[in-house]
């Protein structure tokens, strides 16, 4: 059976829960090979093979940490020269496409991002892609080369497939560009301690209805009574009520949760086209005209400052 | 000392509009009015900055890859300040997918000589983002990219990258590839005085021969991926929706228990 390459998003060696809905999409055309790189690569293998990868390709060097991108195309490169993989996905973060374009270029291959869905073809895997703010849908294949994908988190459920995972040394050589792009200083971002936004099952969002950064504390304790991701509209970031990693929308996060409640948001166009792929989608707001109401499943109009901390209470309630 | 700075910038539907397929699965662009990119307007400020900061004598080029309309995007990017545009236009172009679309740019790049190139995340359309990432590996300089800070001293650009995970500083020589968010700093609005300048502003308009460049390279013929089906999405049905008498928050949680999120 044809191998599929996976490369593995990871933190010191905890891997992302997108990599490993990955690996579900990846046994539907193939069998998974797993990409590790940097430090706590090696260790990422026991999750890894707990969820079908039959091999765990592993690297570590200065250079994944001190450069940009390019070190990480460079061990791509050197994997699919290892394995001539049939296809390869990689996780569609910011930097997971930009690794993966770079590799798709150098391999002489096409590239499809974002696929939301993916399934063996005839003529090699479909990406099923959601579009123009999710009102199309459409099906694509890479047409020359190998396909390199790149998968939205919540694309697939993730399934445990027990299989070997036997951890191999990658043999890397940089290029003269892997140290073109010094990284001079990080700081991780602080933990709040709730789910990443793009891969949490449930997001409660606010916007400009909120009206004040004091505000968002009835969001946030709303999202921790269903342990949710908090989101912010545009709106309520650009107002500095939220930190910008939290936007959804067009220039923020794209989500696509089971549960998406949007509180105090109208719903404008850029707004709907990061989270109307959400499965169940809830809003709270006071303007009964609010496009968001043409996308609901349950819509409550009403002042959020009412609403939400009924919710909430109901939903400790209920919990116990 | 002089820079040279090249903005990538992209003529797209209005998002506000109702966009659709051709009949050969590409955007339909006849049916829906198109304007300059948003997330452009970013790439186009950010380069205005640049120059406004710096001793050196700045030259910023604004440049676009399609159809006849799409001077309309240059047009505002000139009346925000950009001094010359370049407008790539073939008609072999038509289909053109990332990966022809990189190429083209990067041709008309290094024919119009730089040291710097700036674009915007991504495309308002496409969204993709990995035109930047392309346009490096091909120009073989550094990608410095999705930056929400960025300043240009002496040869060197530097930047800050706020990812998932952190935030990082960024450091690279000159020339390179730089891409700027949202989160940059808002576009400046064209005065009227702009408006009028940009009129008189030299626009250049390209084919592919003058980048020496074959129709089979680029163009649905030329692309690397290929559309099997855009199928529209069926209209949500109507949800429930109450009106708050007091009781919403509970009937909310009834809603929410009955689909097991309690």
């Amino acid at each position: 059976m044809a191998e599929v390459l996976v490369y593995v998003d990871h933190v010191d060696g905890a891997v992302r829960k997108p990599t490993l809905e990955l690996l579900t999409l990846a046994r539907r055309i193939g069998e998974p090979v797993a990409v590790a790189l940097g430090a706590g690569a090696e260790s990422t293998a026991a999750a890894l093979a707990e969820h079908g990868a039959t091999r765990v390709l592993t690297h570590d060097a200065a250079e994944y940490a001190d450069y940009l991108v390019v070190p990480k195309v460079d061990a791509l490169q050197a994997a699919v020269a290892a394995v001539s993989p049939a296809a390869v996905l990689v996780p569609s973060s910011a930097e997971g496409k930009e690794i993966a374009a770079r590799l798709a270029l150098r391999i002489g291959s096409g590239i499809i991002t974002d696929a939301v869905d993916l399934e063996a073809g005839d003529e090699g895997p479909v990406a099923t892609q959601s579009v123009f703010a999710a009102s199309f849908s459409t099906k694509s294949r890479v047409s020359k080369g190998t396909p390199v994908i790149t998968v939205k988190p919540n694309s697939a459920a993730v399934e445990a497939a027990p299989a070997a995972g036997a951890v191999e040394a990658l043999a890397v050589t940089f290029s003269a560009q892997a140290t073109g792009t010094k990284v001079t200083g990080r700081t991780p971002r602080e933990s709040t301690g709730r789910p990443e936004l793009t891969e949490a099952a449930i997001v409660v969002s606010g916007g400009r209805g909120v009206n004040g950064a004091e505000n968002f504390g009835l969001i946030e304790a709303l999202a921790d009574s269903l342990g949710a991701a908090v989101g912010a509209s545009r709106a309520a970031v650009d107002a500095g009520w939220y930190p910008h990693t939290n936007q959804v929308g067009q220039t923020g996060k794209s989500v696509s949760p089971q549960l998406y409640i949007a509180n105090g948001i109208s719903g404008a166009i850029q707004h709907r086209a990061g989270m109307q792929t959400s499965k169940t989608i809830v809003a709270v707001n006071k303007d009964a005209e609010a496009p968001i109401f043409d996308l609901v499943d349950y819509g409550v109009v009403g002042d959020l400052f009412d609403v939400v901390p009924q919710l909430t209470e109901e939903v400790k309630t209920r919990k116990g | 000392m002089s820079l040279r700075i090249v903005v990538t910038v992209k003529y797209v539907p209005d998002a506000t509009g109702d966009r659709h397929f051709a009949d050969d699965l590409t955007v339909d662009r006849d049916d829906v009015d198109g304007l300059l990119s948003e997330l452009d307007e970013y790439a186009v400020e950010q380069a205005l900055q640049i120059s406004e900061n710096s001793d050196d004598d700045v030259e910023i080029t604004v440049l676009t890859v399609g159809p006849e309309d799409a001077k309309d995007a240059l047009r505002k990017a000139l009346s925000m300040g950009a001094d010359k545009a370049i407008h790539v236009e073939d008609d072999d172009l038509h289909g053109t997918d990332v990966i022809g679309t990189s190429l083209v740019l990067a041709k008309a790049i290094e024919k119009a000589g730089y040291d710097l190139v700036i674009s915007g995340l991504a495309s308002t359309d496409g969204t993709m983002g990995v035109v930047p990432a392309l346009l490096a590996e091909r120009l073989g300089v550094p990608q410095v990219t999705l930056l929400s800070e960025v300043s240009v001293e002496d040869g060197t650009v530097k930047g800050r990258r706020d990812g998932d995970a952190a935030s990082e500083q960024l450091e690279a020589s000159l020339p390179a590839v730089v891409s700027v968010t949202d989160q940059s700093g808002e576009a400046r609005y064209p005065s009227f005085k702009g408006i009028m300048a940009a009129k008189k502003k030299p626009v250049q308009s390209w084919d592919l021969s003058d980048l020496d460049l074959e129709a089979g390279e680029v163009g649905l013929e030329g692309a690397w991926t290929a559309v099997d089906s855009a199928t529209q999405r069926p209209a949500r049905t109507a949800g429930t929706i109450v009106k708050d008498e007091g009781e919403g928050g509970k009937q909310l949680a009834e809603f929410l228990a009955g689909q097991k999120f309690i």
